[in-house]
């Protein structure tokens, strides 16, 4: 009897993988649901034996399996250009294994690296994770080693490790992939975490958006529980919030509070979830540590990369791009080449005209500028961010003013509301954007024109010193705000304003 | 079971679990379809919170309402990565097709950003709508 294989990720399901599944089951075939190879422009994608089929739609299923349908055969999955070319580390199960089968886990080198760390002292899987260079795949950065060393040598009789799944960032599905494909190697680099620092329970905090996601991820919890006894994880539901992203947001709605965001100091890393030392790390950061862990990783994961990047970044091509999906590399890549030869330019099959990179906050890069490396200093040096690792590509129909305009409402929507330059800034960003466009403004408002409006101007403003407002404005949210929702708004505002200003015209 | 009582099971389940209130509002939100304020002041006694504070939660998060809404809910994304694949100009088309009787509600991303326009309906989730896919979703609901 053939075996089918069909991915079981959500984006295989909206995309019909359901149907297509039901189809080959009626034809007679064994069907088995295994995760996504992240190539999703051929999605829904089967595999049998070996060789693939994609987009198909129930309508082709009976001539596959009669070996026909020549024109979506794709020939072998594992030999596809856009495989070959990665290098996988974190995904490297993609499209492998069934998520949630324990044998395909333990057959693939799983919990091999929870059980070599537990054999160490803490204290020396710590020194493996500095040594990998690992930094925080959440989008600051921080190295990951240096957190856990903090977490671990603070005194306190409770600590905990929390992992960020809140993968609220527009263009960003990388966390949701690995969740949905592989969550038994997630739950590893937690409970290696949590033996490193010394916490005996973990949560995972997963976004409400994610149903299939939080579905695998406590079924595979209640699978693990032998392995990872006696540590305990929870996962938690968020509620629709972007900024419980943010690490202080994230522990305020674990512990029951709104999703403000706290100041910092005291780090979390030293009064956390509940008070105690906490370690919030992202879910590709955790999910990278099981290779780290394994005999040898660490030295290979360092090898990876340049300068101060190391290693893999799980990287997404989303937006309007012909072959988007994962494509996961090491750092050093540059952007032209994951827009243009990899990502096959954009589905509409009109020019590139701008880029986001690292999700909402993150830049808007034009075409320019493609040879940026994907490397944090350098992005960081372009007045970019590489963020989450998300690349949202727009076509020449896109009006960067109005993404501008967007970026400010979208803070406006999801700002917490704790500090004044996110909470009021956004607004009056989104009002100056209009005015903008609108050529300036020509009289004061009623409200300016009130006699106890002392220092309100009585004029109007002409277009110029409308930019020098927002300019004013994106200053002071940059450097004045919290976090990074309101500190970060200003790059895609300044960089569509900055390399598109007849947009604004 | 009444109103009153599957409420008292709702709060029994969760009494031993530490920072409970979201995962209670959670489930009081899918039992009766919204958070009012009759629940807030007994979740607020079980918890030993305030009204106030209870209220401020449920306030802030956008999964969370404080009247119900009977109707079918269409939850289009609406963020950049949909907005690039043409999801704008959808949106009059979903609007027209819901009229009343469907709720259209814009979220931001469902992780489905390289096959957008993409949208959710309960649990499922759809993804390269265009028009008249999204139209024939709207109409099923």
């Amino acid at each position: 009897m053939t075996t089918v294989r069909i991915s079981d990720d959500a984006l295989a399901l909206a995309c019909g993988a359901e149907a297509v599944a039901a189809a080959f089951a009626a034809a007679g075939c064994t069907v088995e649901r295994v995760s996504s190879w992240g190539m999703h422009w051929l999605e829904p994608l089967v595999e049998i034996n070996g060789v693939g089929w994609g987009p198909v739609s129930p309508a082709r299923v009976g001539e596959i399996v009669a070996g026909g349908a020549d024109d979506i055969c794709i020939g072998p999955v594992a030999a596809h250009p856009f495989i070959i070319g990665q290098q996988r580390l974190t995904f490297a199960r993609a499209g492998r294994t069934r998520p949630l089968s324990l044998e395909d886990f333990a057959a693939t080198g799983g919990w091999a690296a929870l059980t070599r760390a537990r054999a160490m002292v803490p204290a020396a899987v710590i020194e493996e994770v500095l040594a990998s260079g690992l930094r925080g795949r959440g989008g600051a950065g921080f190295p990951a080693g240096i957190k856990w060393r903090t977490v671990a040598e603070a005194p306190a009789s409770r600590k905990f490790v929390v992992c960020n799944a809140d993968e609220g960032d527009s263009a960003t599905f990388a966390d949701r992939m690995l969740m949905e494909g592989d969550p038994f190697q997630l739950i590893e680099g937690v409970a290696i975490c949590a033996h490193a620092v010394g916490a005996a329970r973990g949560y995972i905090y997963v976004r409400s958006e994610y149903p299939h996601a939080i579905a695998k991820l406590k079924a595979a919890i209640a699978l693990a529980a032998e392995h990872i006894a006696p540590l305990e994880i929870e996962v938690r539901v968020g509620a629709g919030a972007y900024v419980c992203g943010e690490e202080t947001a994230l522990l305020n709605s674990i512990e029951g509070k709104r999703g403000e965001v706290r100041a910092k100091p005291p780090l979390p890393a030293l009064e956390g979830l509940f008070g105690c030392p906490t370690v919030v790390n992202n879910v590709l950061t955790l999910a990278a540590i099981p290779h780290i862990l394994s005999e040898g990783g660490a030295a290979l994961y360092a090898r990876l990369g340049v300068d101060r990047s190391r290693g893999t970044m799980p990287i997404q091509l989303a937006g309007n791009i012909r072959h988007g999906g994962l494509y996961e590399t090491a750092f050093g890549i540059s952007l032209g080449d994951l827009v243009n030869r990899i990502g096959g330019g954009t589905a509409s099959g009109r020019p590139v005209k701008a880029v986001q990179v690292g999700g909402p906050l993150g830049a808007y890069v034009p075409p320019s500028q493609f040879d940026l490396p994907f490397d944090y200093e350098a992005f960081a040096g372009a007045e970019s961010l590489i963020g989450h690792g998300g690349i949202c590509v727009f076509d020449d129909s896109a009006d960067l003013a109005a993404l501008a305009r967007f970026a400010f409402a979208f803070c406006a929507a999801e700002s917490c509301g704790k500090c004044t330059p996110c909470r009021i800034g956004s607004t009056r960003g989104v009002e100056l954007i209009d005015r903008i466009r609108a050529g300036g403004k020509p009289q004061a408002d009623a409200v300016e024109r009130l006699p106890q409006m002392h220092n309100a101007r009585k004029a109007g403003r002409s277009r110029a010193e409308e930019l020098a407002l927002l300019d004013d404005l994106l200053e002071a949210m940059q450097f004045g705000s919290l976090c990074a929702l309101g500190g970060f708004t200003p790059y895609p505002v300044r960089s569509a304003l900055k390399h598109w200003p007849g947009d604004f015209a | 079971m009444n109103r009153a009582e599957r409420l008292a099971a709702i709060l029994a389940d969760f009494a031993k679990v530490e920072g409970a209130l979201l995962p209670v509002l959670h489930e009081v939100q899918a039992a009766f379809g919204c958070v009012d304020a009759e629940a807030e002041a007994t979740i607020a006694a079980a918890l030993n919170l305030s009204r106030a504070e209870v209220h401020g939660v449920v306030s802030f998060y956008h999964d969370f309402t404080a009247a119900p809404d009977p109707r079918p809910c269409l939850e289009l994304c609406g963020a950049e990565a949909c907005q690039a694949r043409g999801v704008d100009a959808l949106l009059a088309a979903a609007r027209q097709a819901a009229g009343e009787r469907v709720r259209v509600k814009t979220v931001y991303c469902l992780g489905l950003c390289s096959a957008g326009p993409a949208a959710r309906t309960g649990d499922r989730v759809h993804a390269r709508l265009d028009e008249e896919t999204l139209v024939k979703l709207v109409d099923a609901l």
